[in-house]
This record gives C-alpha cells, sequence and structure tokens, in this order.
C-alpha cells in the first residue's frame, strides 16, 4: 500500500512546528500504524535525517504510551484500538493521513507526536491511591465485595492513562481519565474511606493543572481505546457532591 | 450550569402552554393569561428566580467555555471526526442564539411592560399577532426554535449526568425524555408561529 | 572473587525467612530519614519496593525511562499472581506452591529463595486487595482463584487477562502516595547509563535524561535495580519494545555477577510474525490452551484454509506426544514441539512458522457465549491485529521469548556481588531456576519490592548510618560519567548507513537461531562468531542522526542494541558451558531417545554466574552449587 503522510513536526518545546508530508510505499496491510511509521524512519535514519518521534513501548495496546491524532480521531478511525494495534487495512490505499499530536494545553509538545503528559501523574499523585502500608493489610478474604462491584471497579480501573479522553475532548477536558480511577476506588469498600477527599484532592488537582470542563458530549468515550464508560462520570459527579 | 439550565427547562412549557390561546381568535384568554402572569405575586417571585437562573446559566456558560477554549490553545488541523450528537459541541453558539431571540423577545413584550418601549401591556395578544404577520419575523422565530431544539436536545439529558445520574433504569427514561422534550417544545412554539403566519 | 556466599539462612526451610527477619539488624526511623536510595525502574517491583521504602522513611529517588512510572512492562503480564491461600481446599500449601516453583524450575533454584516466595504470596494478594486491585470474584463477594500453567491446584488470582496491569496500577498508586507524602522523588524519561561504585559499594548511577539529553548524576547510600528482564535480545519477543538489558549489563561490567543468562522462557502462544517490519509478537494467554486443541496438518506444506483440512488429516501432535497432559503440557515442551513440526515442514500460514490453535472443538460443545466469557478479549485482540476471526478459522500462534529467568546473581537478601546493588524482580535470577512456572512472576516481583528487598536491606544499611549524603563530585562520578559520554559519542559519530533497529533485528536472528529454542555447539559455536561480525558491522555502519544532547530515541536505541551485542556473548557461552538440558534451556546433544530434555544433576546442579573480566576477555565462571534438602530431584515427565 501507498500513503501520503502529513505529520506534524516539532524540533522541540519552544520550536514552531510544521506540517512535513512523506510519501510512503510498500506498506503492507497488516502492518500496525507504528510500524508503518517505522518504516518512515527507517529510510529516514539510513539518510542520516531526524526521524519522527513518538512515544511507544509494548506495541499490544496496554502500557497507554503509544497516541496520536489521525485524521482527526485519537488512535485513528478504528474504535477501541490504540495506535499500535490500529492496523494499516484500516485505511484506503493511497489515502492521505494526517498525523498531529495530542493537543491540551496541560499537554505541551516534546517534540514532533511526543507530549508531556506529566499532568495525568499529577492527577494520581494528589488522591489516586488507597492508604495501607506495606505489611498492614488484613487477609484478603477479610474485605468482602460483591461481585457486580468488583467487576465494575474493574472495568473502571482498565484505563490505559493514554490520554486519548483529553486529546478527544473539545474542552480538552480530563474527566473521563479521573472518573475511572475515582469510580474504581468509591466502587470498593477499600476505597470508600478516603473517597471524600481523594475525590476533592482529584479533582482540584486537574481544574489547576488547566484541563477543560465536561460538557458530556461523549467524544471521550466514543474515543477510549478502553471504552471506559460516560457512566463513570457520572458517579464522579456524584461523589463530588457527596464530598461537598 | 445544569441545575440553572433544568430551572429554565420548566418554564418552557408554562410559556408554550399561554402561547397556544394565541390560536384563539378571542384575544381575552390570552391577554388575562399574561396579565395573570405578569401580576400575580408567586409568579413575579418564581420571574426572580428564573432570571436569576437566565443569568447564573448564561455567566457560567460563558466563563467554563473560556475555560474550555482555554485549555486547547493549539487546534488540531484536522476537525474532530469523533461521532457523537454534533450540536453537542456547539451549545456555546445555539445557545448565543437562543439569548438573541431571547434580547428580541424582550423587546417585543417585557420592556413594554416595563414601560421602556412603547405599546399596550394589556394586549399582548395583538402584540403577538402583528409580530407574526411580518415574514422576517417568522423566519428569524422559527430558526432560533430550531437551535433551541438542537440547545435542549443536548442539554437534558448533560443536565442529568451533570447531576451525576447513571442509573441504568432511568438513564434511558431521562435520555427518552430528552428527545421528547426537545422535539415537542420547540416544535410547538414552531407550529404556532406557522398557523399564525401561513393560515390566518 | 572469593566464593559465591548465598547467605541462605540456617534452620529448617519453613523458618528461615522468620528466622531470618527476627535477627536482621534494623536501622532506627531517625536514621532512616538521613539514608537515601536509588530504585532504578517502576515495574511491580521498583513501584513496590520504592513505596515500601517510603513508607519506612527512607528518602527514595525513583528512575524509569518512560513518561510515566505506569508504563513498566509489568503491566503486559495477563494470566494472574499465585498465592498458597488455599481457599479453594484443594490441598494447597506453601510448601506445594514451593514445589510446583522447584519442579517447574526443572531443580535450578534455590530452596531457600524459592520457599521464601511461596511464603509471601499471601501477604502479596492481601496488600494488592487492600490497595484496592479489582481481582476477580465470586458472588458470595470473597476472592476465587483458577488453575494456571498446568498445576494440579487453582492458586491464580486473576482480574480478567489483564491481571499485570491491575498490580502494576496498585503499585503505581501506592508509589504516588508516597511521591505526594515527600519520602519518594519520581525521576521519569531517565536511562541508566551506567553504575557509581565507590571503594568497592554501590553509591549512585549516572543517568540520561531522555528529554534533553544531558547526563545527571545521582548518590545514594544503596541502588535497587528493578529493571526487569532482557528478552528483548531475540528482537522480537512478547516484551515492549525498549525494554533491554542496559542497567543490569553496566551494573555487571562494574562488578556484579550474571547469572544463568541462557535460561530464557520461550513462550509457546504468541501472534506468529506477519511481516518484516513487526517489532513485536503479542502473547495469546496460556489459558487459552485449557480449551484450544494444537494442530498441524498431517501433510508437508499443505497450503489449503485450515477449515478445509478434514480431521483425519490434521495431527494434534501435543495430545500424539504427551497423552498425559495433551495441550497443557509447560511452556518449554509446548514451544519445542512447535517448532520441531515447522522445522519439519509442517508449518502453516505464510511463513510456515506457525502452528494451529483452534477452538472448533470448543465452540461446539460449550457454545461461542461460554467461549467468549472465557476469552473475549484475547479474542477480539486477535482478530484485531490479525484480521482473522477466531471463532470462524483457529488461531495461527507460534513461540518468542518471554520471560529471563536468568538475572544479576544476588544472595538471600537480594543483594547482588557488588555491596549496597540489589536486584530485584525479574533482572534477578533468583527464584525461577531454569523455567518459570506460570503466574509466578508478578508474585515474585511483588514479594521482591514489597516484602523481602524492604526487609533485608536495613541490614546493609545499619552500617551505613554514619556515611553523609554521597556526594556526586566525586572522581568515580565523574569517570562514570566521562565513560558513557564516550560510548554515546562514539555511537553518534559513526555515520553509517545502517539503523540501530535493523542491528537488532539481525542479531535477534542469530539469537533465536542458534540460541533460542533449541540450541547445539555447533550453532552456538557459530553464533559467537556471527555476533563479532555483526558487532564489527554495527561499529562501523551504524546511523545515529543527531547528537548526543538532544531528545535522540536512535541513540537511545543504538545504545541499547551495542549492549546487547556483549550481553548476547556472554548468553551463548553459558548455553555452550551448561551441557545438559534442563527447563528452557534445551541443547540437542543431551536428549532422552524420544527427544525429551535430559538434565545432569551430578555435574550441572549449580548456578552459572560470571564475572566480567575486562574488555575483550573471556568471561569468568563461579558456580554456587544447589543442594536440595527438602525436595527429591525427579525428572519431569508429562507423557
Amino acid at each position: 500500500m501507498k500513503f501520503t503522510l502529513k505529520i506534524w513536526r516539532q524540533k522541540n518545546a519552544e520550536a514552531k512546528g510544521a506540517f512535513v508530508t512523506y510519501e510512503i510505499d510498500d506498506i503492507s496491510p497488516e502492518m500496525s500504524f507504528l510500524e508503518m511509521l517505522d518504516a518512515l524512519n527507517k529510510g529516514l535514519v539510513e539518510e542520516n535525517k531526524d526521524p519522527v518521534a513518538f512515544d511507544h513501548d509494548c506495541r499490544e495496546g496496554i502500557c497507554g504510551s503509544c497516541g496520536m491524532y489521525i485524521n482527526g480521531h485519537p488512535h485513528g478511525p478504528v474504535p477501541a484500538v490504540t495506535t499500535c494495534l490500529l492496523s494499516m487495512r484500516h485505511f484506503r490505499d493511497g489515502e492521505t493521513i494526517t498525523v498531529e499530536p495530542w493537543r491540551a494545553k496541560p499537554f505541551p509538545v516534546i517534540k514532533d507526536l511526543m507530549v508531556d503528559r506529566s499532568a495525568l501523574d499529577k492527577i494520581q499523585t494528589a488522591g489516586g491511591f488507597i492508604s495501607v502500608n506495606t505489611g498492614s493489610a488484613p487477609e484478603a478474604n477479610s474485605i468482602l465485595v460483591k461481585k457486580h462491584d468488583a467487576d465494575e471497579a474493574f472495568n473502571s480501573g482498565i484505563c490505559i492513562g493514554c490520554g486519548a479522553c483529553v486529546a478527544a475532548c473539545k474542552n480538552a477536558s480530563a474527566m473521563l481519565f479521573v472518573s475511572a480511577k475515582i469510580s474504581q476506588f468509591a466502587l470498593l469498600p477499600q476505597g470508600r474511606i478516603e473517597a471524600k477527599e481523594r475525590v476533592r484532592s482529584m479533582v482540584e488537582k486537574m481544574d489547576d493543572l488547566g484541563f477543560g470542563n465536561c460538557s458530556n458530549t461523549g467524544a471521550c468515550e466514543a474515543e477510549c481505546p478502553k471504552q471506559i464508560k460516560l457512566t463513570n462520570i457520572a458517579r464522579l459527579k456524584r461523589e463530588f457532591y457527596k464530598a461537598l | 450550569m445544569a441545575l440553572a439550565g433544568l430551572f429554565l427547562l420548566l418554564f418552557l412549557p408554562v410559556h408554550l402552554a399561554i402561547n397556544f390561546l394565541l390560536l384563539k381568535s378571542d384575544p381575552d384568554p390570552f391577554n388575562r393569561a399574561a396579565h395573570f402572569m405578569a401580576t400575580f405575586p408567586v409568579v413575579k417571585i418564581i420571574e426572580i428566580v428564573l432570571f436569576a437562573a437566565l443569568i447564573i446559566h448564561f455567566l457560567s456558560g460563558i466563563y467554563l467555555q473560556i475555560i474550555n477554549w482555554m485549555a486547547r490553545p493549539v487546534r488540531y488541523s484536522v476537525a474532530s471526526r469523533t461521532e457523537t450528537f454534533f450540536f453537542s459541541k456547539f451549545m456555546i453558539w445555539t445557545g448565543a442564539a437562543v439569548l438573541t431571540f431571547l434580547v428580541i423577545h424582550f423587546f417585543n413584550f417585557y420592556f413594554i411592560r416595563l414601560g421602556l418601549v412603547e405599546g399596550n401591556p394589556e394586549d399582548f395578544y395583538s402584540v403577538a399577532h402583528d409580530l407574526f404577520k411580518i415574514p422576517e419575523y417568522n423566519i428569524i422565530y422559527l430558526l432560533c426554535f430550531i437551535l433551541l431544539g438542537l440547545h435542549l436536545f443536548h442539554a437534558f439529558s448533560s443536565a442529568f449526568q451533570t447531576l451525576g445520574l447513571d442509573n441504568r433504569i432511568w438513564k434511558p427514561v431521562v435520555d427518552a425524555v430528552a428527545w421528547i422534550y426537545a422535539i415537542v417544545i420547540p416544535a410547538g412554539f414552531a407550529s404556532i408561529s406557522l398557523i399564525l403566519w401561513l393560515f390566518r | 572473587m572469593e566464593k559465591l556466599v548465598s547467605k541462605i539462612p540456617e534452620g529448617p526451610l519453613a523458618e528461615k525467612w522468620t528466622r531470618y527477619k527476627a535477627n536482621v539488624k534494623l536501622v532506627s526511623p531517625a536514621n532512616k530519614k538521613k539514608l537515601e536510595i536509588i530504585v532504578v525502574g517502576t515495574g511491580v517491583a521498583g513501584s513496590g519496593a520504592a513505596s515500601a521504602l517510603g513508607e519506612l522513611g527512607y528518602n527514595v529517588k525513583v528512575f524509569c525511562y518512560n513518561d510515566t512510572p505506569r508504563r513498566a512492562h509489568a503491566i503486559a503480564s495477563q494470566g494472574g499472581v499465585n498465592a498458597a491461600k488455599n481457599y479453594q481446599n484443594d490441598g494447597d500449601s506453601v510448601y506445594r506452591l514451593f514445589l510446583d516453583m522447584i519442579k517447574g524450575g526443572d531443580y535450578r533454584s534455590r530452596e531457600g529463595n524459592v520457599y521464601r516466595a511461596a511464603e509471601v504470596s499471601n501477604q502479596v494478594i492481601d496488600h494488592f486487595t487492600a490497595l484496592g486491585v479489582p481481582f476477580a470474584r465470586d458472588y458470595g463477594g470473597t476472592l476465587t482463584t483458577r488453575s494456571f500453567g498446568g498445576v494440579q491446584v487453582s492458586r491464580t488470582f486473576y482480574a480478567k487477562g489483564q491481571t499485570g496491569q491491575q498490580c502494576l496500577l496498585g503499585a503505581y498508586s501506592s508509589l504516588n502516595r508516597q511521591i505526594k507524602k515527600g519520602t519518594v522523588t519520581m525521576y521519569p524519561r531517565r536511562e541508566m547509563l551506567d553504575l557509581v561504585v565507590i571503594e568497592g559499594r554501590a553509591r549512585g548511577i549516572i543517568v540520561r535524561n531522555l528529554i534533553t539529553g544531558k547526563l545527571e548524576r545521582y548518590g545514594a547510600h544503596a541502588v535497587v535495580l528493578a529493571t526487569g528482564g532482557y528478552g528483548t535480545i531475540f528482537y522480537l519477543s512478547t516484551l515492549a519494545v525498549h525494554s533491554n538489558g542496559s542497567a543490569a549489563w553496566k551494573a555487571h561490567r562494574r562488578g556484579a555477577l550474571f547469572a544463568n543468562p541462557s535460561f530464557i522462557q520461550i513462550h509457546p502462544t504468541s501472534i506468529p510474525q506477519l511481516n518484516e517490519f513487526q517489532s513485536k509478537l503479542t502473547l495469546m494467554s496460556e489459558s487459552l490452551r485449557n480449551d484450544g486443541r494444537i494442530w498441524v496438518p498431517k501433510a508437508k506444506s499443505d497450503k489449503r484454509p485450515p477449515n478445509e483440512i478434514p480431521e483425519e488429516e490434521r495431527d494434534y501432535y501435543l495430545e500424539r506426544r504427551y497423552p498425559a497432559f495433551g495441550n497443557l503440557v509447560p511452556r518449554d515442551i509446548a514451544s519445542r514441539a512447535a517448532k520441531e513440526r515447522c522445522d519439519a515442514g509442517y508449518g502453516v500460514g505464510q511463513t510456515g512458522l506457525a502452528v494451529y490453535l483452534d477452538f472448533r472443538d470448543a465452540i461446539k460443545k460449550q457454545g461461542e457465549k461460554a467461549i467468549e466469557s472465557k476469552y473475549g478479549n484475547l479474542f477480539d485482540m486477535y482478530s484485531t491485529i490479525t484480521g482473522t476471526d477466531p471463532y470462524k478459522e483457529p488461531m495461527r500462534i507460534y513461540p518468542a521469548g518471554h520471560y529471563t529467568m536468568g538475572g544479576l546473581w544476588v544472595d538471600y537478601e537480594l543483594m547482588t556481588t557488588i555491596p549496597g546493588l540489589y536486584a530485584i524482580g525479574e533482572s534477578n535470577f533468583s527464584d525461577h531456576g531454569a523455567n518459570r512456572l506460570g503466574a509466578a512472576s508478578l508474585m515474585q516481583i511483588a514479594a521482591d519490592g514489597y516484602f523481602i528487598l524492604p526487609n533485608t536491606i536495613g541490614n546493609y544499611l545499619s552500617d551505613q548510618i554514619r556515611v553523609p549524603k554521597i556526594s556526586t563530585d566525586g572522581p568515580e562520578f565523574g569517570e562514570a560519567e566521562k565513560t558513557v559520554m564516550e560510548k554515546l559519542e562514539k555511537l553518534v559519530s559513526i555515520k553509517g548507513k545502517q539503523t540501530a533497529t535493523s542491528f537488532h533485528k539481525r542479531l535477534g536472528k542469530i539469537m533465536w537461531d542458534h540460541c533460542g529454542m533449541i540450541r547445539n555447539k555447533t550453532g552456538l559455536t557459530k553464533a559467537l562468531v556471527m555476533i563479532d561480525e555483526l558487532e564489527k558491522e554495527f561499529w562501523s555502519d551504524l546511523s545515529v542522526p543527531g547528537t548526543v544532547d538532544e531528545l535522540n530515541n536512535e541513540l537511545e536505541k543504538a545504545n541499547r542494541v551495542s549492549d546487547f551485542f556483549e550481553l548476547a556473548r556472554l548468553l551463548v557461552s553459558d548455553a555452550l558451558a551448561r551441557e545438559e538440558s534442563c527447563g528452557a534451556h534445551f541443547r540437542e546433544e543431551y536428549q532422552t531417545p524420544d527427544g525429551e530434555a535430559l538434565r545432569n544433576d551430578e555435574k550441572f546442579a549449580y548456578v552459572a554466574a560470571w564475572e566480567y573480566a575486562g574488555e575483550g576477555k573471556p568471561h569468568i565462571l563461579h558456580k554456587e552449587e544447589l543442594t536440595f534438602e527438602n525436595v527429591e530431584m525427579k525428572v519431569r515427565s508429562y507423557k
């Protein structure tokens, strides 16, 4: 397959970036989007040119490192898939593909398609934990959790922290990300003890960092590679009102 | 935002019910209803709350929108292709359109009652009937109500989501009511305009 | 180098750890505040250790090469965590878990260490549960388990197919709590490029800030490596593409012995390579073998679509060769059997390097719904990657490099041969012998990080309380930084034509072909020559655009590949020296007449710990004899 790539190139955080167009050929349909970029970079490096920088690591959709805005979609046009698992067969031969970095004030561009998502860590540091010291945990089965609650907590807990929700949201809101963690702990008895403090500090931190507000458009849910549900946001709101 | 919006939602059916009286050939019931709304003390109090809700909704809407714009200083070059309800992304604009209409509306009616604009506050029936004879007014009126409908589509269920409702039984009900509400209310207002314009 | 001392405490097996803890030297809370500890790596072991040490009151600095600690590759572990809770009343116990691990490791691990890991496993489950890890539960609200990895009890705690993710995020949350408290400082996007040893003790590290490209110095009273395994030496593996062996290798070059490097587990069920640009082999959980049947066509190079091959023309080779265990034989056996069929010309798919994993019969028997509820997410992942529907057509699978049992040699306290340098998690060699039991890695890395290291490190640090804060201005830091800088400068100055990745691929192929699932003397000897040649070519034709002092992904890769050449040589030498077959290490020369592994306990019941003797010099082998007082060494049989 053959593609025209319009890729955002930006030398560093301070530099002014621009789109650069590349033509790429001999891409097989089973290659992943990142492998296609690997092929592009191979050519660039062989000519001693600066390759396109992007974050990636596990390449199996679980580490949350990768993420780019492809033709108007975070992680590309296929739902429930990270960029590393997005296969090229989903594109038309000869198609022009525009690739941009995540755009949000709290996610400044580091280089090309790499952005700084440490804001998400800061929110987690503000309260995304249960305060238990090593060694002080009670016997595991002394904490009973309804199966349904445990399953729901898991469904919220599978967030990979890629930031696609922020990238997708017209307001660059991190509400889905925050609500997933809040929900996971709110659903478990272990997490209830600090629930109020947790939601207050995490929401406050989120607002401080410059993320936008949630206006319930549902873009985050539609683009989340792990299909985290909007109901988490409603739960976050409830938890927040309870903590007022 | 959500609470103020929901309060505003309550007002619309009342206004619509009174407007249906415009379809009667006798101006009296409408004018009496309008008079009642203008003078009854309880309604007066509600009116104050309503205005407060309107101002809160308007100001917080603008405030949040500014924060939201600031949260993405560099825009994407390719517009989002995420599949969501299209107009949910344009609440500020549909809201602004509704607000513009409200201003016109105040000039046409409310300010007469306050004595700021010339006219007979006791005969809004005729004022309305006169206005609906002007085609341009009808077109603006219809357009605004279509935009209101689009605003309401998202507003109704969004408000409940913001208030934390995600119950598996009630959520679909709320969503269904949202659809009905967003169609019936604007359609009601619009039908009055169309009937008076085209058939009277 | 003196004789290796494993420091296993005296006394009966079941009392060793308790006795150790009762007698270990402690550091008072006031003194802990004065002591600094560096932890490199933020997987379950690293994050767990950092948070546990922070809770104790030490000053901890944590480093990872990713943008956030939550990306560490423990996140990709699927199956579960073993623990000897015996919630199922099926006869499990700490001893039985210990026995399964010792047997699974083919009697090449230490009794004392393994027993301790099994013992601590129960605390691991308690702790993760308290941290909010959403393990699977029964309707009554209690935790549920599954049977995993071909053992006879059900002791694996799990969170669907994402147990590693949930455990890692649990560890990340405890890490965050300490970061908020200020006991732990996090340094992301930093790659450790050298260890600083002062007067024989580990005192700091040199890292490269991957954003600015600048080298940074950090000092501490002790250094803990939790840097994972080196399975990417095969290039294609189930590991994250940036996983590497450099930190451990740098420590090795500074004096830490490297143990059993050739013990690498090959996982039998991963999605095979589909194209030459493929960067990764995605694991399909072993649990699939509970219901899937593995087969190849009976006829050589049969190119018919799988569904058109009738039942009688299919060879269910595992069921044929191992009637007792069938498709559930251990990982190493399943892997070798697949390779044997493919090498004999029966492989399927475009490359002929794949076998079928077929769910047709299971779907017929249990219904599509039942299969979907068990493996839905794996089936989705398979069809996302390959574009074929495993409900309709058998999966194609092939073995892939997965887990390194080998690693830095550590004693019972998890300290390497450099005083003050610890290695935990996959980066050490200690608990899995020659082959790791399924669901034993999350267990071991959590045990190391949360429960073992925080108890043992005090024994060393108790003598260090009078040592002032380590200055990073000393000559040792300068020398280490200079060494690193010179190497980086050299890498960017070659200005050749080939990418680091292309060298990595070629090295990986040499390793896979000659030092992978099946090894022999001729192949290994040949591999040594090939590695040398390729390394020479690397240093003369590598292309790394850009400079050292900027963000430079190619430089990062090139540096890791350069270390892999050295590690590869050691790996091959270790495989050559071990003239027996055990666990994942299969030497063709040493097999039974029917093709099974032939262990040689008389000559090789030892840990091969290799000492770095200097640039270009052969490594020196030190042997730590393994003694088994509590188990009888048996030949594994799955027939």
